[in-house]
């Protein structure tokens, strides 16, 4: 096994594109476990740890820009104002230990479909930066990201090297049902982010398909029947949402849960966030 | 490869480091150092947690060759000589302690939890202590040791809810 160390990210880019089947090393918490379990065996981890500005963040024209290896606990101490549904969904994540190492691009690296920071970024249009030696860089919206069980958009000489995201202009929140409050993988969960100056409402669904994806329906029909100025939500509306976004999920019986309670289970946490992120948005509204 | 890193305030240095190995198998098996636990290698017990630049991470997750040049602090290094950290005295003095398996990991977490809050909450030390799993207390004594010890370092402050 080779062990290659850049220290700067146009160094670990050539890295990538002279040895394609390198693996990229960030928090190391999805990469280690498989190495200590003897699941794979790189010819060569790429140890992306040194490759200082992949751990930086900041607001470029308006858009907060976070380097694909800043840990969890950052997001949440740091980002918390300005990305909220993120951080919500990174508190969730693993433990103390798991979130001081464990990266968003690592998640993304990962694309599990139970990955926790995925639901937060399609609801609030996130664009992943990657970029190789070869070919430059590419703006990859999150949608367009994930295409199936643990396979991602990148191509073998890519790295990722930031996600995208626009500060929150309105309320964002995230669910998550597990076993237990800390140090599962999410049975399910569902990020919802409200959009006011654009009157529109985006959604993202977690570990209920084979990939991460949007209720587009359900989207759909907020952008054609929720009123932004009356107070109430509208119950019957708030009903036929949670439905559609069950709808648009695809779940699996698996180990963690059974299809049809995962269904359920986004039927309620559409329902709810909405109604969180609803009684904030008006909160702020009278403030 | 080779594998240089400071651990305890000593520079360490590891030769035959097979690149897929775990800083805590360098830790327990090259330099020496047992106090960190191997107990499952996948992140969920917390038995291995070390400092990494100040930083309390499961070791069992670190690949060696990334802590080249780092700082590591282990639960060895918490002690001053023979004198205990008021977070292993208080382990000691609750019988936060049974068969010991955990209570490295545990202690380092806690050791980290009380540098950035001086008196937490009990809210503050499940959450704090979420990633390590003791097969043995319940919990309950060692909830007990990081009060007192958070008492002992922080004498007269009030516990925040
Ligand atoms: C105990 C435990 C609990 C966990 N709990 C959760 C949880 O609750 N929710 C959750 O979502 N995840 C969880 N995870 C999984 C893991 O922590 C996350 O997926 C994390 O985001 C991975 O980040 P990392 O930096 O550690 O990734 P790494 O392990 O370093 O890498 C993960 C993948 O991404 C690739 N990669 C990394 N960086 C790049 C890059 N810049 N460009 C291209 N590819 C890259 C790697 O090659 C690898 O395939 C848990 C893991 C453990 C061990
Ligand atoms: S041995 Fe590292 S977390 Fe269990
Ligand atoms: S004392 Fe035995 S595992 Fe905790």
């Amino acid at each position: 096994m080779d062990f290659l160390r850049p220290t700067t990210w146009e160094e670990a880019l050539a890295a990538k594109a002279d040895q394609p089947e390198a693996v990229p090393i960030q928090g190391g918490t999805d990469v280690m476990v498989e190495i200590n379990f003897d699941v794979r065996r790189p010819v060569a981890l790429l140890d992306l740890n040194r490759v200082a500005e992949l751990r930086e963040w900041d607001l470029v024209d308006g858009v907060c820009r976070v380097g694909a290896g800043v840990p969890y606990t950052a997001v949440i101490e740091d980002l918390g104002g300005m990305l909220p549904g993120l951080a919500q969904a990174s508190r969730t994540v693993g433990s103390p230990q798991i979130r001081n190492r464990g990266t968003v691009g690592g998640n993304l690296g990962a694309a599990s479909p139970a990955g926790d920071s995925h639901p937060p970024l399609l609801a609030t249009d996130a664009v992943i930066e990657v970029e190789s030696r070869g070919r430059g860089v590419r703006m990859i919206p999150a949608a367009a990201f994930y295409l199936g069980v643990k396979r991602n958009a990148l191509e073998p000489d890519e790295l990722i090297k930031a996600v995208h995201v626009k500060p929150a202009s309105g309320p964002q929140y995230f669910s998550k049902v597990g076993t237990r409050n800390a140090m599962v993988i999410a049975v399910c969960s569902f990020a919802v982010a409200l959009h006011p100056e654009e009157r529109r409402v985006r959604t993202g669904i977690g570990s209920a398909a084979p990939t991460p994806r949007r209720a587009l329906e359900a989207e759909d029909l907020l952008a054609r029947e929720l009123d932004w100025d009356t107070p109430a939500l509208d119950p019957a509306l708030l009903r036929r949402f949670g439905r559609l976004c069950a709808a648009a999920a695809a779940p699996i019986d698996d180990v963690r849960g059974t299809a049809e309670y995962r269904v359920h289970a986004i039927d309620v946490m559409a329902r709810r966030t909405l109604t969180w992120a609803w009684n904030d948005y008006l909160g702020r509204r009278a403030a | 490869m080779r594998v240089t890193f400071t651990v305890n305030g000593r520079e360490e240095s590891a030769e035959g480091v097979w690149e897929g190995e775990s800083l805590l198998y360098v830790l327990r098996e090259r330099l020496g150092l047992p106090g960190s636990k191997n107990a499952c290698e996948q992140g969920e017990c917390g038995s291995c947690t070390v400092y990494l630049d100040g930083v309390p991470v499961c070791s069992c997750l670190v690949a060696a060759g990334q802590a080249e040049g780092r700082q590591v602090r282990t639960v060895e290094g918490l002690a001053e000589g023979d004198r205990l950290d008021p977070v292993q005295e208080a382990f000691v003095e609750c019988g936060a302690v049974q068969c010991g398996f955990c209570t490295p990991g545990l202690v380092v977490q806690a050791h980290d939890l009380l540098e950035r809050v001086e008196r937490p909450s009990d809210a503050e030390i499940r959450e704090a202590l979420a990633g390590n799993l003791c097969r043995c207390t319940g919990y309950e004594k060692i909830l007990d040791a990081v009060r007192l010890a958070a008492a002992r370092k922080a004498p007269g402050k009030e516990t925040v809810a």
